[in-house]
């Protein structure tokens, strides 16, 4: 799986600004309702899941990164939406240390295969240190796309 | 007397080696000096069993079928350790999540 099979563009914030994690969640989920990929009605249920599993585990893994998910009956397609946080928020990251980048992703329940292929997809990149600072550098939505595209293609279909 | 000790384990939970369990088989493979990887069968490279990003990689679903590697003075007990939380499916199962 590749990184823009399941971001969606209009649901990237290169320059988020929130202070809490919460507050993240929130403002990354709104860009998924604008970006018509999630329903406003259900707006609520997901960050209350979202959050709900980040308090039974933190999935600020380190290295100033979090992939804060759900797995939901409603949905059927896999996306996600990347923001990045400049000035870095308290995720109760393992490490300890404030989180910059977050990809927040929504998966459907009955397919926990293509949750995986999306969580290697992500953390194949992010694991390495050059992805994360050119993407805590980049300043607009195409700078990010940029990136991701690269990242795709270096990946050699693995 | 540095130990080496391995183990073919298959992933049995419905959901795989997402978030949760991988975090629970860092953390049982960080409570031993020993150095342990995790290999998928059909795969080269094996990954860093305490690192849950690196675990993350794998991509394991149910069924897929991971060697345990361990080199160190306790590398019986770590191998033994993570056959146990594989095993029990990370205690899964009956809280989907």
């Amino acid at each position: 799986m590749k990184l823009l099979d399941l971001i969606v563009k209009d649901a990237i914030d290169p320059n988020l600004e929130a202070t809490t994690r919460d507050e993240a969640i929130g403002l990354l989920i709104d860009k998924l309702i604008d970006a018509k990929v999630l329903d406003k009605a259900q707006r609520d249920d997901f960050i209350k899941a979202i959050i709900k599993r980040e308090r039974r585990g933190s999935t600020g893994f380190g290295h100033g990164v979090a992939v804060p998910h759900v797995k939901h009956p409603e949905i059927e397609t896999l996306t996600a939406a990347v923001g990045v946080c400049k000035d870095g928020i308290d995720f109760n990251a393992l490490d300890g240390q404030p989180v910059h980048s977050i990809f927040l992703i929504i998966s459907p329940e009955q397919k926990p295969e293509e949750h995986l292929e999306a969580m290697e997809a992500v953390f194949s990149h992010l694991s390495q240190e050059t992805f994360r600072s050119f993407l805590l550098q980049a300043n607009t939505i195409e700078e990010v796309m940029t990136l991701l595209e690269e990242a795709d293609s270096s990946t050699l279909g693995s | 007397m540095s130990n080496t000790d391995s183990a073919i384990v298959t992933i049995s939970n419905r959901l795989g080696l997402h978030a949760r369990p991988a975090m629970m088989l860092a953390e049982a493979a960080m409570r031993y000096e020993s150095d342990v990887t995790l290999q998928r069968l059909d795969q080269e490279k094996a990954v860093d069993a305490k690192s849950i990003m690196q675990l993350m990689m794998l991509a394991a679903v149910c069924g897929t079928e991971l060697k345990v590697e361990a080199h160190g003075s306790d590398a019986a007990e770590s191998v033994a350790a993570i056959q146990e939380l594989v095993k029990n499916s990370f205690n899964e199962d009956s809280l989907d999540g």
